[in-house]
């Protein structure tokens, strides 16, 4: 049996518009296609969107900086000045960064130079919410709510560290595993809702996260107050309950980083070979074509966001239990949020989060040595992050800054 | 919701009291072409519409059709090519610009707001308005039931447009066309949502509104509509223009010039053997979230070697049919068995599982996952299974070499099954649903809409497919709306109307006895009917 | 593409079906949710109620027209409440089991029904078992103002089809950059207007990624709300404070003064709350009525709910539909701007970092919970704003509940409103997906 229409009749424009289709040109072999997606596809356009956020904050760095102000104030008569001014504000400033996040030579404590290992520190909560963004997104949902599951697990984990007095590892055990349950619990809300009532998990995830941070302050205030403070911070974590700390007293890296570790391979097993992250995958580009093939759509909204809110709140571990070692209302920083960013960074797969979170944990390791030794806040950091993911997130503003030709596509806008 | 009013001659609403003449305008395309990147849908088409003619585009789907009435309402614009206004060359912008000058679209899926009134509907874009652009619903009102009168439409102005029956949502359509003072007035496929009789007083409407002066473009793949309403008929195939033809051109003549070859109408299959009978469908009602019944107390059974086709005007309730079969639908009460086993309760996995095939009328909604390679997609309900995978973990060698047998089986065209499914032609998408359910054995084999949308090459392999699953001693149900493929492939036909069955008629039963069940007639008054064809029938809206 | 653009889940945008819109099936929940309520009543009201009295006063000791203090028996005027609300859910569950709906006016008496019934339980437990109700309202308004303006800025992107995550971000644009330019000219008006121009600011950028390159519309607000937080943050370390002569001249903003309003300023409770405000407080109000009018009766609004409901529909007749998006969200910068604006013109009078602290979070809990309508959004916004406010007065007091729980009132509610619990919340059919011809 032949097909008369030859392919380029096809799809049919009277039907719904197709997804628009990836087809990459026909006459690349495998080869040519894998040169070509990294010369032209994501990879490229990642790093450039890199360089253009570094680029911008460089300049707010250079603009905001007086020494640069008052070099520019006699522009006219010496602009060299004002160059050299704003070379040095700028280095200084992104030098501090990258020496924090990396090695600084200067410093005087091994501590202080190897600042990669802070960088791992920060790195370990990040990559561990961020696996939670990635597999509820790959899903079809979108977890914003990573923040209140840091909170619940980091409150769960904090509750069985202080009131359970268990021996050596077995207490860590519990703690993580209460931390997991907090984060699930509070991820299982939103699955619970969208599965049975169709809320939309942005809306209630948003809502929990602040419905997180008031519980945590009323436990703070009450049960889990530390009785010697006037603030609302909880006692310590016993011993029994923390992390071991990998590299000895000297550095903050702790365990939570090696689960962290295992949390990627174990997500990327899910999500590429497992039958169940089949199912997710399947429910998260069509959910009726997944039901109609037998899958059950609720129960995949359920689960996924139990998962997922328990690797949040394994991220809330590695604060309470690693790097914090007590619990306050500020546990989770800004960590939930800085997971979405993570997240499509590293375009929602479990390796890509990884190394989003590396790069993030590292602006924020150099990020704290830029505010002391360049005197730029971090926030300059949450500028730069937050610039990489929308340039990132609209690769043709990238192509068109740096005139980079698109993948050819055929009849994509039909 | 449907009214099953049987409009015999006696019936035909009378000619309009004091027609509106309607300026008339000519209009041309010249060398119309519209490429999608590398996709040509229209290459250089010539069409010339006289002023108050009806005007009928005849195409399979996919021929270009669409798109090319989509270039002359502004809605694309032309790569290359002129159109021209009464001699002159018109340029457009967008709609609004179609629209000035006299051109309106009844479009397939209709482009109505749910959620207004009909007023809202027919106002939005063209509104009259008081001081600083307060809204003047009364002056649309007014425009809307001096149109009704003057067609004899019954249309609310004030009511909500989601809640009325399709029929009525296409009249706002054409409401709202003209009260735009529309002169050339474009419908695209209006008859695919009506039961024949809804489709005659559309026709009337049609002929009215050329009566008034007013150009109509009627597009349509059914030869028998084109032919009884059309002045003149030009047929588009693969995005050209094939030729023009009259109305009294002899169908075969036109169906080959569509379909590009002359095509025997009926698939060479031998007579059903059917045997025992094992799956049965015992007063069976579906009811939907709002509470209305949309199957209503169906009750068949197909035998092994048999195929049942379920015709019936869209809507009609065989999505809901199929769709509790599959265990999809909540509120289902009855009984549905097969082979004995009962399914109303069951699980879609459990149903699957019972050796159920099936097909959804929608592929893409549906039956595949667009993202998803093609090979994945042949898994889809699979992949749980021995040998694609193992202890909760998925065997890709295997699903490669799944994927490589069907392709080849199927004649799916692909260079590679590791593509994404969404960039196959409709025709290999549906390859592929059927490779996929046809892949492991079945006791029952469930199709809705096999060929919608899909190239004819494409139709003539399904639909043999199909019948050799029949052969193999598999029942077969196929729900289809269009009564050609039902007639093609049915050994028995069933016909629902109103979620209910009209009745069970043999495969061989002629058009004008399927048309009146579809439009609500039981098969005995059916027949009645067509043996006094001049007695009405007095009949309760369903 | 990879999955950044990509929606996450659901139809291909622009082809809904013209679909019946009956009634959800969220609403059927409602009778439980009263029965519930009812119950919560009895036995927290009713049969735990505190004795004593609950003292709410009314006037204050200045004002010209003095109204006597309202005295309420805590624990009897708790059963009437339980026995109203016992009645009204039996009511309900009625209808619903007649008619398939609940009569509106059941469910808009329950609510105010319940929240006085709340109040006094609360006050009755204080300690000093007595409240003024102007401060309670007066000190709402400085929560419920840029919450109106908030909501008002999700109303006009979300009626158009844009969801508007960044509502946060543009309060806080608007709150630095007034703070910023009335410092720098001691003009409070140059401030206001500046701060209308940093929420469009927000707004563009918004607009560019979510229509230009259609980003995903709630990818790009979280990743906005970051942004501003970010850049302000940096400039306010930078600049705001940098101090000169002892004085951190960049954050010590003109302030817009109170504009009594002659007669209405002096109605009790009323007067203070609404008649004694700022030239924003006013705008508020006119805002209100003016987008309720703009979106329910001109052609205007009729537009733009088309655009959000059926985009392609709009199309077909000749709107242009990301025109009218990008016009709304811009419009929509502006306003939140302007709520930003409050902050540092009106209620505090310097910027400080990350001042906002989630209020856009909680207008877009309101924008949900009063339905997308301007209105329901005002009335949503003073509800939260009460709430928030009586959590900061009984933090005072001695109080049966701890003020985490009035905070996270909000949050709960929308919860239930967009799960079907309380009424039926449905977003413009369009909302959140890109248009994209073809």
């Amino acid at each position: 049996m032949t097909d008369p229409a030859p392919r380029t009749t096809e799809p049919a424009p009277e039907q719904a518009p197709l997804p628009a289709p990836t087809t990459r040109p026909r006459q690349d072999g495998e080869g040519g296609r894998v040169v070509r997606e990294i010369l032209s596809g994501n990879a490229v356009i990642s790093v450039l969107a890199v360089i253009v956020a570094l680029i911008i904050g460089a300049i707010l760095i250079a603009v905001t900086d007086p020494r640069v102000g008052s070099a520019a104030g006699y522009f006219f008569a010496s602009p060299g000045a004002t160059v050299n001014a704003i070379w040095a504000s700028v280095s200084d400033a992104y030098g501090a960064l990258l020496r924090g996040a990396t090695y600084d030579p200067g410093a005087r404590t091994w501590q202080g130079k190897l600042g990669i290992f802070e960088t791992l520190t920060f790195a370990t909560p990040l990559i561990l919410a961020g696996l939670s963004v990635t597999l509820a997104f790959r899903t079809g949902l979108f977890n914003i709510g990573a923040q209140g599951q840091i909170i619940l697990g980091a409150t769960f984990a904090g509750a069985a560290g202080f009131f359970l007095d268990l021996p050596v590892g077995l207490h860590l055990v519990v703690v993580i595993l209460a931390g997991a349950l907090g984060g699930a619990l509070w991820g299982g809300i939103a699955g619970v809702l969208k599965a049975k009532t169709g809320a939309h998990e942005v809306i209630v995830t948003i809502m929990l996260n602040y419905i997180a941070a008031a519980l945590v302050l009323y436990l703070l205030k009450n049960q889990l107050k530390d009785p010697n403070s006037t603030n609302p911070v909880s006692p310590k974590m016993p011993d029994n309950a923390l992390y071991p700390l990998l590299l000895g007293p000297n550095f903050r890296l702790h365990a939570g980083f090696i689960l962290a570790i295992a949390a990627v391979l174990a997500v990327g097993w899910l999500l590429n070979r497992s039958t169940l992250g089949f199912e997710y995958r399947a429910i998260g580009t069509n959910p009726l074509a997944a039901r109609t093939a037998g899958m059950i759509v609720s129960r995949g909204y359920i689960t996924v966001m139990l998962i997922a809110g328990a690797l949040a709140g394994l991220a809330g571990t590695a604060q309470v239990a690693g790097t914090e070692k007590s619990l306050d209302a500020e546990v989770a920083g800004s960590i939930g949020f800085d997971a979405i960013t993570v997240a499509l960074l590293g375009r929602s797969t479990p390796w890509g989060t990884f190394f989003a979170a590396l790069l993030f944990g590292a602006f924020k390791a150099g990020g704290t040595s830029m505010a002391v030794n360049a005197d730029v806040s971090i926030d300059i950091v949450a500028v730069v992050q937050s610039l990489i993911v929308l340039f990132i997130a609209a690769p043709p503003l990238i192509r068109s800054m740096f005139r980079i030709r698109a993948v050819r596509r055929e009849g994509a806008s039909a | 919701m449907r009214r099953a009013g049987i409009a015999g001659p006696a019936h035909r609403r009378p000619p309009a009291p004091t027609p509106r003449w309607v300026e008339s305008l000519k209009l041309e395309l010249k060398g119309i072409t519209k490429s999608f990147g590398a996709l040509v849908a229209n290459d250089h088409i010539d069409l010339v519409v006289e002023p108050g003619q009806i005007h009928s585009l005849l195409g399979e789907n996919g021929a270009g059709k669409s798109t090319l009435m989509n270039v002359l309402y502004g809605l694309h614009q032309p790569t290359s090519g002129e159109i021209h206004v009464d001699g002159s060359a018109v340029a457009f912008a967008g709609p609004a610009d179609a629209m000035a000058v006299g051109i309106g679209m009844v479009h397939q899926h209709f482009m109505l707001v749910p959620v207004f009134t009909v007023a809202e509907n027919v106002a939005l874009g063209n509104e009259s308005t008081g001081r600083g652009g307060i809204l003047d619903l009364d002056a649309t009102r007014r425009r809307i039931r001096e149109i009704s009168a003057q067609f004899g439409f019954d249309v609310d102005p004030d009511a909500l447009v989601g809640e009325l029956p399709v029929g009525v949502q296409q009249r706002v359509e054409i409401i709202k066309a003209l009260a735009r003072e529309a002169k050339v007035l474009i419908l695209d496929e209006p008859t695919a949502v009506l039961t024949p009789q809804e489709t005659d007083e559309l026709m009337d409407i049609m002929r009215q509104l050329k009566a008034n002066g007013t150009s109509i473009v009627f597009i349509s793949h059914k030869l028998r509509e084109v032919k009884a309403v059309s002045d003149k008929i030009t047929v588009i195939r693969r995005g050209k223009v094939v030729g023009t033809a009259d109305p009294s051109a002899p169908t075969t003549e036109l169906a080959s010039m569509m379909v590009g070859r002359s095509v025997s109408l009926t698939l060479e299959k031998s007579a059903a053997e059917p045997g025992e009978t094992t799956f049965a469908v015992t007063n069976l009602t579906v009811t939907n979230d709002a509470g209305q019944r949309v199957v209503d107390d169906v009750t068949f059974a197909v035998s092994r070697g048999e195929i049942l086709g379920i015709a019936g005007v869209q809507g009609n309730g065989q999505t809901e049919l199929a769709e509790a079969v599959l265990g999809l639908r909540r509120h289902v009460r009855g009984s549905i068995t097969l082979g004995g086993t009962e399914l109303v309760g069951r699980s879609v996995r459990e149903v699957l599982d019972a050796g159920v095939g099936y097909v959804p009328e929608d592929r893409q909604d549906d039956g595949l996952v667009g993202g998803f390679s093609i090979a994945e997609n042949l898994v889809l309900d699979l992949y749980k299974q021995r040998p694609f995978s193992r202890r909760a973990t998925l065997d890709r060698a295997a699903i490669a070499a799944n994927a490589a047998a069907k392709v080849a089986e199927f004649d799916v065209r692909t260079l590679s099954a590791a593509d994404p499914v969404a960039t196959l032609s409709g025709g290999n998408q549906q390859k592929v649903v059927l490779a996929r359910e046809l892949s492991r054995p079945l006791k029952l084999f469930l199709a809705s809409q096999p060929t919608r949308g899909v190239d004819v090459g494409s139709i003539e392999f399904l639909h043999k497919r199909i019948v050799a699953e029949r052969d193999a001693g598999t029942p077969v149900l196929i729900v289809s709306t269009e009564l050609d493929e039902v007639l093609e492939l049915s050994d028995r036909i069933a016909v629902l109307f109103a979620g209910k069955l009209m009745g069970v008629v043999p495969g061989k039963s002629s058009r004008e006895l399927l048309g009146l069940m579809m439009a609500g007639l039981t098969v005995d008054e059916a027949r009645a009917h067509l043996d006094h064809p001049d007695a009405t029938i007095e009949r309760e809206p369903a | 593409m990879s999955t950044v653009t990509t929606q996450p889940a659901g139809r291909p945008a622009g082809q809904p079906a013209v679909a019946g819109v009956g009634p959800a099936p969220g609403s059927r929940r409602t009778p439980i949710v009263l029965a519930v309520l009812a119950a919560v009543a009895i036995v927290v009201f009713a049969v735990l109620g505190p004795g004593g009295q609950a003292t709410f006063r009314i006037s204050q000791d200045n004002d010209a027209w003095q109204v006597p203090n309202l005295v309420l028996p805590a624990k009897a005027f708790g059963v009437a409440i339980a026995v109203v609300c016992t009645a009204l859910a039996v009511l309900a569950y009625r209808q619903m089991r007649a008619n398939g709906r609940i009569a509106k006016w059941v469910t808009l008496t329950y609510a105010p029904v319940f929240v006085v019934g709340l109040l006094v339980w609360i006050v009755g437990g204080t300690t000093t078992q007595n409240i003024t109700l102007v401060g309670l309202f007066t000190g709402a308004m400085l929560i419920t103002t840029p919450l109106v303006f908030g909501s008002l800025s999700g109303v006009l992107c979300e009626r158009s089809g844009v969801v508007n995550i960044a509502i946060e971000g543009q309060l806080l644009a608007g709150a630095f950059t007034a703070a910023l330019v009335a410092s720098i000219t001691h003009n409070a008006f140059a401030g206001l207007f500046a701060a209308a121009a940093a929420g469009v600011a927000v707004s563009a950028l918004l607009a560019v990624f979510s229509i230009k390159y259609v980003v995903n519309q709630i990818i790009v607000g979280v990743v906005l709300n970051v942004l501003v937080s970010g850049l302000t943050g940096f400039l306010f370390e930078k600049i705001m404070k940098t101090s000169v002569n002892g004085a951190t001249i960049y954050n010590q903003p003109a302030q817009l003064p109170a504009l009594p309003i002659p007669l209405l300023s002096e109605i009790p409770v009323i007067g203070p709350m609404l008649f004694r405000q700022s030239i924003i407080g006013y705008l508020m109000l006119v805002l209100v009525a003016a987008i309720w009018f703009g979106l329910f009766r001109t052609r205007w609004g009729l537009r733009i709910r088309a655009v959000g409901e059926h985009p392609k529909a709009a199309d077909t007749v000749g709107i242009n539909v990301n025109r009218t998006r990008v016009r709304n969200v811009l419009a929509g910068g502006a306003v939140a701007g302007i709520g930003g604006a409050y902050f540092t013109l009106v209620a505090v009078s310097s910027f400080s970092k990350d001042m906002t602290g989630g209020l856009g979070f909680i207008a877009l809990a309101a924008l949900i919970f009063g339905r997308w309508n301007p209105i329901g959004a005002a009335l949503a916004a003073l509800l939260f704003g009460v709430a928030g406010n009586l959590q900061s007065i009984l933090s005072l007091a001695g109080t049966p509940i701890d003020g985490q729980f009035l905070a996270m009132l909000p949050y709960a509610l929308t919860i239930l409103a967009v799960s079907g619990f309380v009424g039926r919340s449905r977003a413009p059919a369009a909302d959140g997906q890109p248009y994209v011809k073809g």
